[in-house]
Formats: structure tokens, C-alpha cells, sequence
């Protein structure tokens, strides 16, 4: 075979091959991280398939969404927490038998599923992917006409996340300082200057 | 040797089981379920892309393009969670979850 066809398939499982493993490290890990660089490796190597696929705009959000700000999130949180995190790795032996072998089966079975699947020969592109045009233009073109109603409603959604986040985070404390808007508008020069004539020799009582 | 369908469907296959073993394994430690949540829901996405390109049909990616920010809103809802149930309890163990109770 020649090296050029052999280099997507070497490139594949490549990239296959360390998001699975980078995957599995992501639950084995002992140090949460770990876990998360081991994240941000995994959205990498999916990264990586998703341009093998052709999805370039996927590929991209996947590294700028979840590496730029998910992971981080995650890694903030997890550095943020003052927890004992190898009390929290117990039982992790007393489960390793039944959900690794729950795992296998369910690997067989999608495997199996995924190889014997056969799709119908009638299905017909909803959209279909016009070669001459950037995957990114095309996106632009069906994003903001045909799924406009999807995209203001995944814009909802992020809103609403927002709010919820802020709103559970917000804490609000006793014997915090706040601005009195009302209290400072109000104040006059009278009220907070006072001119006092000094004695010598005296000074104030 | 051509890499088709059937393969990038079982890089999928098997990223969902890693998460579905993660969560088994790591009952107590809420943010690795949380990132075993992510794991699950990218296996949705590489399934989407990969029948996307197979069909040759942009809808797919769009779709994956939704999931990604349901994806995102989960991870920040849930990390805020569990942010305000450290700050009430001093851990994160899943096991006196319950203890909230609304």
C-alpha cells in the first residue's frame, strides 16, 4: 500500500487511540487535575477526528468552547474546592469489577451494532454539503435561516444556564459592605464637612 | 483499508462506555461524573459528525452544534451546584447528597 493512502488511516487511529485512552484516564485517574488535563487531551483528539471528518467549524468550537472555557471551569472548580480527594477515590475498587464488566458488554454491543448496522437506501440529506462551499459558510447559511428558531432557542438556554449559575453562586453575606447609592447621592457637603476653629494650645475635646 | 462509518461509530461506542464506566466507578466524586457526563455527551457528538459526513448531510453537524451548548450550559449549572453544596456541607461526597432534600 502507498504511504499516502496509509497516512489517514495511521493518522485515525492515531487520534482514536489516544482520545480513548486519554478518556479512560479521565475516570482512573487519581488526581482531579489530572482528570481534566486528560479532558482537555480527550476534546483534543476528538478535535483532531472531527477535521478528519471534515467538520472543521465542530472542530474548532470543540477546542474553543471546551478547552478554552469547560475545562477551565472544571480546573477552577476543582482547584477552587479544598477537598480531600483520596477519601472521595474510595469504593472505587468495590465498583471496579461490576461496572467494568457492565462497560465491556456495552462496548461489544455498540461495536457489534455500529458494524452490522446498515443504512437505508433511501435517505435523502436534509441539508446536503455542498463541496464548493467552506464548511464554515455552509453552517452560516442553514445556522441563521432553516434552524434560526433552534439557534435563539440554544441562545435561551446558555441564558438561562447563566442566570441559574450566578443566581446558586451569588452568596450573600452578612456584614458584607454594599453601596448605598441613595445614601451617597444624598450626602451634602454639610453633612460631611465640618470646619472647626482650633485654639492654640487647647485642640479639641 | 478504508477507515469508514463503522469505525468512528466505535470510537463513539467506546468513549460512551468510558463514561458510563466512569460513572459506575467513581460514585462519590461528583465532578468526575460531571466530566464522564461530558465524555457522553462528546460520543453523541462524534456519532452525529461521523453519520453527518457518512450521509453527507450538514444537519448532522448542526445538531452536534446544539448538543455542544446543551453540553456547556450542564457543565456550569452543575459546577455551581456543586460549588453551593461544598460551601453548605465542607465535601463534595455524593453519599449525603440526599441530605438536601429540596
Amino acid at each position: 500500500m502507498e504511504f499516502a493512502n496509509l497516512l489517514p488511516v495511521l493518522a485515525f487511529y492515531l487520534f482514536a487511540g489516544s482520545a480513548c485512552f486519554c478518556a479512560l484516564m479521565v475516570v482512573i485517574a487519581r488526581n482531579p487535575v489530572r482528570s481534566v488535563l486528560f479532558l482537555v487531551a480527550t476534546f483534543f483528539s476528538v478535535a483532531a477526528l472531527f477535521v478528519m471528518l471534515g467538520a472543521e467549524f465542530l472542530a474548532m468550537l470543540l477546542v474553543v468552547v471546551y478547552v478554552g472555557a469547560v475545562a477551565v471551569l472544571f480546573l477552577f472548580v476543582v482547584m477552587m474546592l479544598d477537598v480531600d480527594f483520596v477519601e472521595l477515590k474510595q469504593g472505587f475498587a468495590e465498583y471496579l469489577p461490576l461496572g467494568g464488566l457492565l462497560a465491556f458488554v456495552l462496548t461489544v454491543e455498540l461495536i457489534v451494532l455500529g458494524a452490522t448496522f446498515r443504512l437505508p437506501q433511501n435517505v435523502v440529506a436534509q441539508v446536503p454539503i455542498d463541496p464548493g462551499v467552506s464548511n464554515l459558510e455552509a453552517f452560516g447559511l442553514v445556522l441563521y435561516t432553516d434552524y434560526a428558531f433552534f439557534f435563539e432557542a440554544a441562545g435561551l438556554i446558555l441564558l438561562v444556564a447563566m442566570i441559574g449559575a450566578i443566581l446558586l453562586t451569588l452568596s450573600d453575606k452578612k456584614g458584607v459592605k454594599r453601596q448605598n447609592v441613595s445614601a451617597q447621592v444624598a450626602r451634602t457637603p454639610k453633612d460631611g464637612l465640618k470646619i472647626v476653629d482650633v485654639k492654640p494650645g487647647e485642640g479639641i475635646v | 483499508m478504508e477507515i469508514g462509518l463503522a469505525h468512528y461509530l466505535a470510537v463513539g461506542a467506546i468513549l460512551f462506555t468510558i463514561g458510563i464506566f466512569g460513572i459506575f466507578v467513581n460514585r462519590k466524586n461528583v465532578i468526575i461524573i460531571l466530566m464522564s457526563v461530558e465524555l457522553i455527551l462528546l460520543s453523541v457528538n462524534v456519532n452525529f459528525v461521523a453519520f453527518s459526513a457518512h450521509l453527507n448531510d450538514l444537519a448532522g453537524q448542526v445538531f452536534a452544534l446544539f448538543v455542544l451548548t446543551v453540553a456547556a450550559a450542564e457543565a456550569a449549572v452543575g459546577l455551581a451546584i456543586l460549588v453551593v453544596y461544598f460551601r453548605n456541607r465542607g465535601d463534595i461526597s455524593v453519599d449525603h447528597i440526599n441530605l438536601m432534600k429540596g
